[in-house]
């Protein structure tokens, strides 16, 4: 990287170039990682048997809260101010969408997560089959939904709202331009400035979570047939046979 | 082409050439279950004997009437399991289509709760021996093995069993509910609180049931993952461990749910058919075992293009006969032709021909299918016991073999008789009665037979037999050898090399030997490191060394361990017993193998770790 003019400081550099990337990084080569050696362990892990009633509000609400969240930050984050403008969406109207659908997601999330922590730690048998792993990914994820609707409730309350439009989404485009410029970030917020590091750690957990669940989502359901057929597992054995160890096989060609 | 069963299954499909496939099925004789639970113990010993699916039976037996396991399993209108024919004739999930599933995917709304299977529970034992001394005599509590903590037992698997609990418990029988429900009955509606008080008198059977494996299965519809599978082979429905991510719908897809989920590994597990045996060309565990030896397994050839429309017939009645219209007669050239060109192998083909189920189904129609009105084409088919009409004929001094009695009293005894429809008719008693009818006239032909008087062809003329064929169904039901119960061929010798992916063109028999290094042998790390070996080169291992072993089956390369699962009993392999420590080596070098103290595994001496178990590393592929 070769910034000769304005050289942007070091712990800018670290905290907006290195972590992102490097968080990237993790949750990427983590989720292949995990898919090559532990395609036994990716799943929800549901805790439905052992309990119904408490998660049948919980999860619902949490999940769908999580999903509008997540299309929320897809709109705002990679979509530039000005293609939304070209549409004819004035700012005014986008800022009051973003913070009417954004407050009912908003809303929705916390209560789904508030429930289903109350649910984890309170009963038995939930209890008992949680792992640390979870506790820890609890941590962080309730982290970072409160850091980012504390951000978000303080720079709407107190300062009139806070266009991150302007700032924190050209920093996000440019990271994943593979142009970084970490220049911007120097003067965004500090609670913003939390939310984001938090977010980036959780994507670095990510893959090694029970949160791997939702890179499986089950989309090709909606086109698939019904019943599955398939031929008897050729595996056998837990994996397909090493690189250089497969079997010689012949390719027939038409023709003799 | 000549096919068995109803006319209206195959109408408007002449001319067609089926789209031929074999499935392994099974026929149960509830005459001759007498509730042991031995099946359902060594198919827990074998698959699920692990932590996580304590509460799962892949094979349970149930008391009808009863609830069932799951608890009232059988309401839908409860559980929404199975199909439901939409208005414009087609099949759809009951508990909903595709975007309903993914919408209710975050909290499944018809899940059993574990409280509907049990609590499963272990015992204190340790307190037994570590209690203070006091004037009481110590107790194990039982201790729940979802908690940890104390908890009271208030239901099992089967805690119902032979009507325990009284009416009350057989009272939420949905069975007998749908009984009460039917409008057309109103004499049964009358009759149903009479039930309630002579049940225990009059009925009771056993039903022992395992996974389907259905022709046209909910449980696979309902994976959002398509984790669950139907082997084109011979029909077995797996679930593939690597693929299922625990979304839990199958459990609720499945109408005799039979699907269950390991609440420790987040995944859904199910019965497996028991394929590492089927494909060496054994039997299930649980027919292998069972004590009544009341359990047949065969192919049966059948039609893959008809299933849809079969399954999708307008009356619930008429599927039974819809789904005898998917079967193809595998003693018909045109089928066996035509089953040569979907590849199935000869001997599969032979083996079809010679299948017990074959003959249960469709040569003497006995065996009925559980539950057809769930539309899944069930391959786990159920001759009805007639015993319950004799025994009431018994009870009230007649003559319970003779043709006449038994016939009017499968008339008269309309309550068991409209129970078993319940079941097997979808509410039909035509097919339940035709059934009995011709089991209570082989009791009555048979009799005559076993009295030395002669055999009486009218007998059998009156269900529409000859003598002949009940004589054969007689042996068949009665006294058939191992050979003729269970016909299955093994899986083919081309496919061996892929059925097991041994990477290599080596014989089964060659990987397994005792001393394999292969890609089998034990890894640079010992005995536990390298390439898991499959299950299937391990049972061929097992059962190879056991079955042609003329004393006992020692494994002679493993000095310290003995698998308890493989020995047979006689004598002492060696390793079964750890070193005899040097001190007391007089004492040991006198005893001889006889000695009582010393010859089974009852023995005080550790065994700590004699127990390498062939228990099968994920439960399924
Ligand atoms: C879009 C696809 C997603 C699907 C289909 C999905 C589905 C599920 C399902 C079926 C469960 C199991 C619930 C149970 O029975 O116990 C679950 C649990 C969970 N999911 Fe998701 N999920 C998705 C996305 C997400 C995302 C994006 C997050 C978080 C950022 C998330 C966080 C969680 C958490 C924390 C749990 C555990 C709940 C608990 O038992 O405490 N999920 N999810
Ligand atoms: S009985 Fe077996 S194959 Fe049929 S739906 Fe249930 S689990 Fe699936
Ligand atoms: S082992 Fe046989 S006789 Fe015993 S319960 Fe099972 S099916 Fe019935």
């Amino acid at each position: 990287m070769s910034m000769a003019a304005a050289q942007p400081p070091v712990t800018d550099v670290l905290l907006w170039v290195v972590y992102p990337y490097l968080c990237a990084l993790v949750l990427v080569g983590g989720l292949i990682w995990r898919y090559r050696y532990d395609k036994f362990g990716w799943t929800t892990r549901s805790s439905q048997l052992y309990e119904a009633t408490i998660l049948r509000w919980g999860s619902p609400l949490f999940h769908f809260g999580i999903l509008m969240v997540l299309i929320g930050h897809i709109g705002g984050l990679l979509i530039p101010k000005a293609w939304t403008q070209a549409v004819g969406i004035s700012d005014h109207v986008y800022h009051l969408m973003a913070v009417f659908i954004g407050t009912v997601a908003g809303a929705c999330t916390l209560i789904g997560l508030a429930i289903l922590i109350a649910r984890r730690r309170l009963t038995g048998p939930v209890f008992a089959a949680t792992t640390r792993n979870d506790k820890a990914m609890y941590v962080v994820l309730a982290g970072v939904i409160v850091l980012g609707l504390w951000a978000t409730v303080k720079a709407n309350a107190v300062g009139g709202g806070y266009d991150y439009r302007e700032t924190i989404s050209p920093w996000v485009r440019s990271l994943f331009l593979l142009r970084p410029d970490p220049t911007v970030m120097a003067a965004v917020p500090t609670s913003f400035q939390v939310h984001i590091l938090a977010a980036f750690t959780l994507f670095a957990l990510w893959p090694f979570t029970r949160l791997v669940h939702a890179f499986s989502a089950p989309v090709g359901y909606l086109t698939r047939p019904y019943v599955v057929y398939r031929s008897r597992d050729p595996r056998g054995g837990l994996r397909p046979p090493r690189r250089g160890w497969e079997p010689a096989r012949v390719t027939r060609k038409a023709g003799r | 082409m000549r096919i068995w069963g109803g006319p209206g299954a195959r109408r408007g499909r002449r001319g067609r050439e089926p789209r031929v496939m074999a499935q392994m099925a099974m026929v149960m004789n509830l005459d001759k279950c007498i509730g042991c639970h031995t099946c359902s113990v060594t198919c827990k010993q074998a698959w699920t004997n692990r932590s996580g699916v304590e509460y799962a039976w892949f094979n349970n037996v149930e008391t009808r009437p009863g609830q069932g396991y799951p608890r009232t399993y059988e309401d839908q209108q409860r559980w929404q399991g199975g199909w439901v024919r939409t208005r414009d004739g087609r099949l759809k999930p009951r508990s909903g289509g595709r975007i309903k599933k993914l919408l209710t995917i975050f909290a499944n709304p018809k899940l059993p709760s574990i409280r509907d299977y049990y609590e499963p529970w272990t015992y204190d034992y340790e307190h037994l021996v570590a209690a203070p001394a006091s004037s009481d005599t110590p107790v194990a509590r039982p201790v729940s093995l979802l908690t940890g903590k104390d908890t009271t037992i208030s239901w099992s698997a089967n805690w119902d069993d032979s009507l325990a609990g009284g009416n009350e418990i057989a009272a939420g029988d949905p069975v007998l509910a749908s009984l009460r429900d039917r409008p057309d009955n109103s004499v049964l509606q009358q009759v149903s609180d009479r039930v309630r008080q002579e049940f225990e008198r009059t009925f009771l059977f056993f039903l022992p049931r395992i996974c389907e494996h259905c022709l046209n299965p909910t449980c696979a519809a309902a994976c959002p993952s398509g984790a669950i599978y139907k082997r084109a082979e011979d029909g077995i429905v797996l679930i593939d461990q690597d693929r299922c991510r625990g979304w839990r719908m199958c459990i609720s897809g499945c109408p005799y749910k039979k699907v269950y989920f390991n609440h420790r590994t987040g995944k859904a597990e199910k019965c497996t058919f028991c394929f590492p045996r089927i494909e060496l060309g054994q039997p299930t565990i649980c027919a292998e075992t069972c004590v009544g030896r009341l359990r047949y397994i065969g192919l049966m050839l059948y039609d893959a293009d008809a299933v849809a429309q079969a399954a999708a017939v307008e009356k619930e009645t008429d599927l039974y006969e819809a789904q005898k219209g998917v079967f193809l007669d595998p003693h018909d050239p045109e089928v066996v032709a035509a089953a040569q060109r979907a590849g199935i192998p000869d001997d599969w083909i032979e083996a079809a021909q010679r299948s017990p189920v074959w003959d249960l189904i469709m040569r003497y129609q006995v065996a009925l299918p559980l539950h057809p009105e769930y539309r899944t084409l069930p391959m786990v088919w159920y001759i009805p016991p007639l015993s319950p009409v004799v025994d009431v004929l018994r009870d009230t001094g007649h003559d319970g073999e003779d043709v006449g009695n038994l016939f009017g009293a499968v008339e008269a005894l309309r309550i068991p008789v409209q129970y078993l429809a319940g079941l097997f008719s979808a509410g039909d008693p035509k097919p339940v009665t035709a059934v009995l009818r011709r089991l209570a006239a082989m009791r009555a032909y048979q009799r005559r037979i076993n009295l030395g008087e002669p055999a009486d062809e009218s007998i059998a003329a009156t269900v529409g037999m000859t003598g002949a064929q009940m004589e054969e169904m007689y042996r068949l039901l009665a006294i058939a050898k191992y050979e003729q119960r269970y016909v299955i061929p093994k899986a083919h010798a081309e496919d061996a090399h892929r059925l097991e992916a041994l990477g290599t063109e080596c014989s089964l028999a060659k990987l397994a030997g005792p001393g394999a290094r292969g890609p089998y042998g034990p890894g640079p790390f010992g005995e536990s490191s390298g390439t898991p070996v499959p299950v299937g080169v391990e049972t061929f291992q097992m059962l190879r060394v056991r079955q042609s072993a003329d004393t006992v089956a020692a494994p002679r390369d493993k000095q310290t361990r003995v698998n308890l699962l493989n020995w047979d009993g006689k004598g002492r392999p060696e390793g079964l017993f750890p070193p005899q420590r040097k001190d007391g080596e007089r004492q040991t070098s006198d005893r001889t193998h006889n000695e009582p103290e010393n010859s089974g595994p009852h023995n005080n001496e550790p065994t700590s770790s004699e127990q390498e178990t062939s228990e099968p590393r994920d439960g399924q592929p």
